[in-house]
């Protein structure tokens, strides 16, 4: 149980990560999550609702990290709260080991959750200000007492801080006591205590600054890799997710637009959005002549609450046709492994014309 | 624009050896102990740090934004236009700077204010300043809401601060900001809270407007990608001083500071496949309580006793490349 994260993956990042087995440990199906617009004061009556999530499918295999990505309201973070039960689904399937979690009671939920556990955004709001380090990381036992008897708490809650990079002393200190990436190492010792085989890490390391961000980085590819665990990573940092994840799913206004190997999406994506949202993230690389390549999008992502119809994405797309109002465009494999929703897909030789480009000249 | 500028070209903001500090009892925050850095018209300079590094009280004292007490400027000078400001009387600096630099905030929503059209906003320096009043002013607001790219300005020049999104709300700032053509804007973080996607719209924005204007600009930031894109030249601020400055892609793609190189070597790239991660040992320095010598050696790679006991000199690596470090010849040979 105690495993000891300083012989395993000497150098993590470097090494080619194991291929994950095929069988799906965690497998989504048509996640929507709507929620009213109005309601309470106007006696119930509800004026529409904001699509937040609508139809999200993926899996993820055992040991595999899955990055979610997008921009603010797309959705990904509705999306990581409904697996959690932390919010309940308007419709759809999340089957873990084949158990519909959606359709899981209070006595059955409390033992899914227990196989999978959530790392918050923010570490100054996500741990008690009144415990003490020790008893944070203990909580989950008290919850699940069945897990490890009282008498070896004390140990491993050493253990399991030694294996975050703090110290075992610190468990008698409170949150207060600690800097914004030591917090976060406390919380991933706490989602470990239940041996999980799945984190949710919502934008674990945005509040963190740039020198801290990657030690938090290396710690949870570190135990990943150790542990062989299942991870949903979630955040807005193209950069990061693709340092973390095997496979990535790009969100767009509640849908997912792109899913596949994370080298293949980076390198020849196919969905439009999926390009600009690519090409918009600043690079520090002075080979390419800066924003060489770069396209605006122009306008704003539409309100949830009325998306527009068939491809969401159509009203900012360079590439759009009357087609694309028509008929909302189902999630394909357009080469193996890597889906696009998209009735025009990028081509992987396509470089944008300049008539394509939607480069302001403002 | 980063089309080299005439050296002659004097700088139109020069701060040299800036120091401020917070004094609260008997707590003493010496938040920047030595700044150093400069922007000619064109130029952009950033000023690069993580959040306590001193960055924003940098351009907070610029714009005499700073309250005293407990803020307290002991030391240095800022040069405007070629004019000391740093002691000139309220009304004097109003007179000198007031109409010339402008300012952009992080946080828009909290930076406008909420009970007034945008538009009466937007003309607000015209009346402050006596240029303009009433409808006149409000007809120049509506231009300049064109000019920042926000669709049917005369429409949108009524609303509220809270009907816009983020990413139009810091375009309504902008061009507050630029409303009396200021020579000289500093932007402080203008898109750390946007969407990626935004952020390449503002950018262009301001770049755009910077060369259509031939404005200076001093941008705040903590992203090296931003710097890299968009910056001439960068200062590189820790524990409150400019550790390392110079012209972007020298300062960037050969640092002669431990500091930038660590920093280089801890962020992923999306440019760049899997790459090992070296993250910086250690927090950032405490404020109320630097270390000794160099606020750096505590998490530095090359530290010696030197370090610990006494402040590094500033070397010149290359032309216009300084390094505040005992080793920056070292560091900076060896890539």
């Amino acid at each position: 149980m105690a495993a000891d994260l300083s012989t395993a993956s000497p150098t993590p990042g470097l090494e080619v990560k194991p291929v994950p087995g095929d069988a799906p440990i965690f497998d989504v199906r048509g996640l929507v999550k709507h929620y009213p617009i109005g309601g309470g004061l106007r006696l119930q009556r509800s004026a529409g609702f904001i699509q937040a999530v609508d139809g999200v499918d993926f899996a993820i295999r055992k040991g595999e990290t899955l990055g979610l990505v997008g921009e603010s309201g797309c959705g990904k973070t509705t999306v990581a709260r409904t697996l959690m039960r932390l919010e309940e689904p308007s419709a759809g399937a999340a089957l873990f080991h084949g158990e519909d979690i959606f359709r899981a009671d209070a006595a059955e939920l409390k033992i899914i959750r227990r196989r999978i556990q959530m790392i918050f955004q923010d570490p100054y709001a996500s741990l008690n200000p009144r415990m003490r380090v020790g008893q944070i990381i203990a909580e989950p036992w008290v919850i699940h007492a069945d897990v490890l008897p009282r008498r070896l708490w004390a140990t491993r809650i050493g253990e399991l801080l030694e294996s975050v990079g703090l110290l075992p002393d610190h468990a008698r200190r409170y949150p207060h006591e600690f800097s914004g990436g030591q917090r976060q190492r406390i919380g991933i010792a706490r989602a470990l205590a239940l041996n999980p085989e799945i984190l949710v890490c919502d934008e674990p390391v945005s509040a963190l600054d740039v020198s801290v961000q990657a030690q938090v980085v290396n710690l949870l590819e570190k135990i990943q890799s150790s542990f062989h665990i299942a991870c949903l990573f979630i955040a807005h940092d193209l950069a990061v997710v693709r340092h973390m994840s095997h496979r990535i799913a790009v969100m767009y206004l509640g849908r997912i637009v792109e899913i596949g190997p994370v080298e293949s999406v980076y390198k020849t994506p196919r969905h439009p959005y999926t390009k600009a949202l690519l090409s918009a993230q600043p690079r520090i690389d002075f080979a390419n002549e800066a924003g060489g390549d770069r396209i605006l999008l122009q306008g704003e992502v539409p309100s949830p609450a009325n998306p527009p119809s068939g491809c969401r994405f159509r009203t900012r797309c360079w590439k759009a046709q009357s087609l694309c109002a028509e008929r909302s465009p189902p999630l394909l494999a357009h080469r193996p492994d890597q889906q696009v929703a998209c009735h025009f897909p990028l081509e992987p030789t396509d470089t944008m014309g300049s008539a394509d480009r939607k480069k302001s000249t403002q | 624009m980063r089309a080299p500028m005439p050296d002659a070209a004097p700088p139109l903001l020069e701060v040299t050896d800036l120091r401020v500090e917070f004094r609260s009892g008997r707590e003493i925050v010496r938040a920047i102990n030595g700044a150093t850095f400069s922007v000619r018209r064109g130029e952009t300079a950033a000023v690069l740090g993580e959040s306590g590094s001193g960055k924003s009280v940098t351009a907070a004292a610029i714009m005499r934004l700073l309250a005293s007490p407990p803020a307290h400027i002991t030391g240095g000078s800022i040069r405007f236009d070629g004019a000391e400001v740093l002691g000139a009387s309220m009304s004097e600096w109003r007179k000198r700077c007031g109409v010339d630099i402008g300012m952009v905030f992080q946080d828009a929503l909290a930076s406008l204010n909420p009970v007034f059209s945008v538009g009466w906003q937007i003309a607000e320096p015209f009346r402050a300043h006596g240029i303009l009043h009433g409808k006149a002013a409000l007809e120049r607001a509506e231009e300049l809401l064109g000019r920042v790219g926000i669709p049917e300005p005369r429409q949108r020049a009524r609303d509220y601060p809270h009907q816009f999104s983020g990413g139009m709300r810091q375009r309504v700032m902008i061009a507050m900001a630029i409303a009396l053509d200021p020579k000289l804007l500093i932007a402080d973080e203008p898109t750390t809270a946007l969407d990626v996607t935004v952020q390449a719209q503002i950018m262009d924005l301001l770049l755009g407007l910077q060369r259509e204007r031939h404005m200076a600009m001093v941008l705040i930031t903590h992203d090296l990608g931003v710097v890299a894109e968009v910056a001439d030249h960068v200062a590189v601020m820790y524990g409150g001083r400019v550790v390392e400055s110079g012209p972007v892609r020298d300062v960037l793609s050969r640092p002669a500071h431990p500091y930038t190189l660590a920093l280089l070597e801890s962020v992923p790239r999306a440019d760049i496949g899997k790459q090992k991660l070296n993250p910086i040992v250690g927090s950032p320095p405490d404020m109320a309580n630097l270390p000794t010598g160099c606020s750096f050696h505590p998490r530095c790679r090359m530290a010696t006793d030197e370090c610990r006991a006494s402040l590094p000199p500033r070397v010149e690596t290359a032309p216009g490349h300084h390094a505040e470090c005992f080793r920056a010849r070292e560091v900076f040979g060896g890539r």
